[in-house]
Formats: structure tokens, C-alpha cells, sequence
């Protein structure tokens, strides 16, 4: 089956369209890049490193921008899919959610509309399940955006270790924090993964912070042989 | 010892992922099969079909599939597509009844998996027909929602339990 992924190059998605590969052909990656920074549906740090990203795995990207607001974004999803459809016959839409059914309800009834598949193959996994194959897989996985109490500007730009878990998973028992960001509080940026063929090293960036929320801005960056 | 059946239309699909490992991490020790798997249920102390992924209704066409479930007593619990299979199999219609995401649950006779009124994950593009074959425990708006044969403990449910209900799948194998 040829697939599409909704990809938006944290660790969820890249997660899901690893699944995805295990066992289906990939065609494209699609990526809806918001303007609204508190998007209910799509992951905004960061976004355009998609396109990198997409050389890196050496898939094409089907890239639509969006203002952002709540229902017209779905509007924009629904183009990048008929585009996907339309330049890669794809059957089917893979998707990173885990435990939203605001996200997961909205995908699904695009897919049927398009008569098209909907694989949402992290559907309830646990959240330090999540983490540990990421970690397991080796991927190198940035903090790229914190958005809850206490997460600060320290977060911001670290790499997602062993260690890095252990923290996140203590701060769930004091502050209700879901380990894995799936609640919002923290969203993040793949710089490598086993299928890239090549990584992506940071060259300059820039932390913005300010009550409670931050961003790691990735000013420039390139790809560099493995 | 749970025997969990995979509904999905091939075997170690995507939709393993979305709709059997989810059962998995809430049931704890099991076995799993796919459907067209020859297996004997006679071991199991109980067994769980799963649902499907919105476009695959493949099971509707295998209802050979389902024979055994005549002639298993113990208790069984259908979710969504597996609740098609299950009332399929015992002579119950299915029709063609979308629902796609949260809705409202209504309890229409105590039972031992749930109560009252709730919200819950619908995902499916076909309900059961209702029927005498059955005894109709709950309702949504537009469909029903979940079924109990009226001499075994064997349950169809509509919804998805593993979404956001799972303590039906708890009550299911207490």
C-alpha cells in the first residue's frame, strides 16, 4: 500500500513513519506548515527543517502553508492530502497521534472523505515505551520548543538521553507533565535517525523564551554525510 | 489465559498497531492470532476481537471465520468489527451506520462492563442491525452500541474501549 506520512519532523512522526516503512511502501511525506505557534493540530518549531529532513530520508515533501486558524488548517490538511493523492497515488495517510482524539477524529473523517487509509500506528503506545525506542533506535532528537511550568530555557535545544527521560519522567509525577510532550508541553526536532542517510548538524540557532514557553529556532543548518 | 484475535485484513499490519497492541497493554498476558489463522479456542479461557482501521470491513467476508464462535461457551468480547464478526456469526444482520469519533453512550440494561451514560471513541462504518439474536445493552444516537448473547457471556461492543473506556476491557476480564 502506498502511503503518505504526516510528517513534522519530531520525534512522533519520524517514529510513525519508521513503523510505517516497516511495512508499507512510503511514497511522499506531507507537512502543513502553520503560522499559528499554538496550533491545535500541527507541531510548529522547526517546521521547515521538514525539507531537510525529506532529503536526508531521500523521500519527496509535499509542503502547504497555513494561517493557522482552528478549522481552516484542517482545510489546508485536506489540500496537502489531495495533493499527496494527486502526485503519488498515495492510499493511505500515516499519522504520529497517540493519544488525541481531537487530532485523531479530524484526520480520520479527511481519509474517508478522500477514500483514503488512516494508520495511526503509535495509537496508545506509552509514553516512556515512546521514548525508550527512540533512544533504542538511536535517534538524535532535540528539545525544540517547551511550553508547560517548569520546563525553562535550560530544556531548550538538549538532546533527548537516557538521562534526559529520567528527568521528564520525574517531573510527570510532580507536575502532571506527560514525559513524551503529548499534551503540548514540549515539542522536538529529529536531527538523525537509522534510515536518514545523512544527519542534519545545527549551525547557528536561537532560544526565544518567555513566560513558561520557548522555542529553539534552527537559523541554519545542513546535512552532512554518515 | 486471553486469546486476542486480530481482525486486521492481513497479519502484522499497521492496524496491529492501532487496534490489537492497544488491547495488549491493557489486558497484560495473552496470546494472539490472526482471525484466519487456524487456531482451537478451547485452551483460552476467554477471547477478545479487535477492531480495524475505518476502510478495512475484509472480516464480512470470511464468516466461516467465526464458526467456533457457535460453539464456544465461554466469555467473548467483540469490539467494533469483531462485534460485527461475532453477531454475524450468530445469525444477526450488519448495516452500514458511520460514526468517527467521540459520542454518547447510553446504557439501556445493567450489565457487568458498564453504566449510565459516557463518552467514547467510535470508529466504524458498519453497526449490528438490531436484533433478538441479541439482547441491545446500549445506544448511541445512531447506532447500537453494544450487544450480549442472551444465554453466554459473550459481548459486542461498538465502541472503542481501548481508546478512552478501558476499564470495560478491565470489568471484561475481572
Amino acid at each position: 500500500m502506498k502511503l503518505g506520512v504526516l510528517f513534522s519532523g519530531g520525534k512522533d512522526s519520524t517514529l510513525a513513519l519508521q513503523k510505517a516503512m516497516q511495512k508499507e511502501e512510503i511514497a511522499c511525506l506531507i507537512t502543513v506548515a502553520s503560522k499559528n505557534p499554538e496550533s491545535y493540530m500541527f507541531h510548529t518549531p522547526n517546521i521547515d527543517v521538514t525539507r531537510m529532513q525529506a532529503e536526508s530520508i531521500g523521500l519527496p515533501l509535499v509542503r502547504v502553508e497555513t494561517s493557522g486558524q482552528k478549522e481552516l488548517e484542517l482545510v489546508d490538511l485536506s489540500k496537502a492530502i489531495i495533493e499527496a493523492k494527486k502526485e503519488h497515488r498515495i492510499e493511505g495517510v500515516v499519522t504520529g497521534a497517540i493519544e488525541s482524539v481531537y487530532q485523531a477524529e479530524r484526520i480520520q473523517r479527511i481519509c474517508d472523505k478522500l477514500d483514503l487509509w488512516c494508520h495511526n500506528p503509535l495509537w496508545k503506545l506509552d509514553q516512556e515505551n515512546l521514548l525508550r525506542q527512540i533512544l533504542e533506535n538511536q535517534y538524535r532528537v532535540i528539545i525544540s520548543g517547551v511550553f508547560a511550568h517548569p520546563l525553562d530555557d535550560s530544556w531548550l535545544g538538549r538532546e533527548i538521553r537516557a538521562d534526559t527521560i529520567t528527568e521528564l519522567v520525574k517531573l510527570r509525577e510532580k507536575f502532571q507533565i506527560s514525559p513524551s510532550g503529548e499534551g503540548g508541553e514540549i515539542e522536538t526536532t529529529v536531527l538523525d535517525a537509522p534510515f536518514f542517510k545523512k544527519r542534519i548538524e545545527i549551525t547557528k540557532a536561537e532560544k526565544k523564551y518567555a513566560l513558561n514557553s520557548g522555542t529553539y529556532d534552527i537559523i541554519e543548518a545542513r546535512t552532512v554525510e554518515k | 489465559m486471553t486469546l486476542v484475535l486480530d481482525m486486521n485484513m492481513w497479519k502484522d499490519s499497521l492496524g496491529a498497531d492501532e487496534f490489537v497492541k492497544p488491547i495488549l497493554s491493557v489486558i497484560g498476558v495473552c496470546e494472539v492470532r490472526h482471525y484466519l489463522e487456524e487456531f482451537d479456542t478451547a485452551p483460552y479461557d476467554r477471547v477478545i476481537l479487535s477492531g480495524t482501521p475505518l476502510k478495512d470491513d475484509e472480516y464480512l467476508n470470511h464468516p466461516d471465520a467465526f464458526k467456533w464462535l457457535k460453539k464456544y461457551d465461554k466469555p467473548v468480547l467483540g469490539i467494533c468489527a469483531g462485534m460485527q464478526a461475532m453477531a454475524a456469526a450468530y445469525g444477526a444482520k450488519v448495516e452500514k451506520c458511520q460514526e468517527i469519533g467521540m459520542a454518547e453512550i447510553r446504557t439501556l440494561v445493567d450489565n457487568p462492563l458498564f453504566s449510565g451514560t459516557f463518552k467514547a471513541y467510535e470508529l466504524h462504518n458498519y453497526a449490528v442491525k438490531s436484533t433478538k439474536k441479541f439482547i441491545t445493552l446500549a445506544e448511541s444516537n445512531k447506532c447500537t452500541q453494544a450487544i450480549k448473547h442472551p444465554k453466554k457471556p459473550q459481548y459486542g461492543i461498538l465502541f472503542h474501549p481501548e481508546a478512552r473506556n478501558i476499564d470495560v476491557m478491565e470489568a471484561f476480564i475481572r
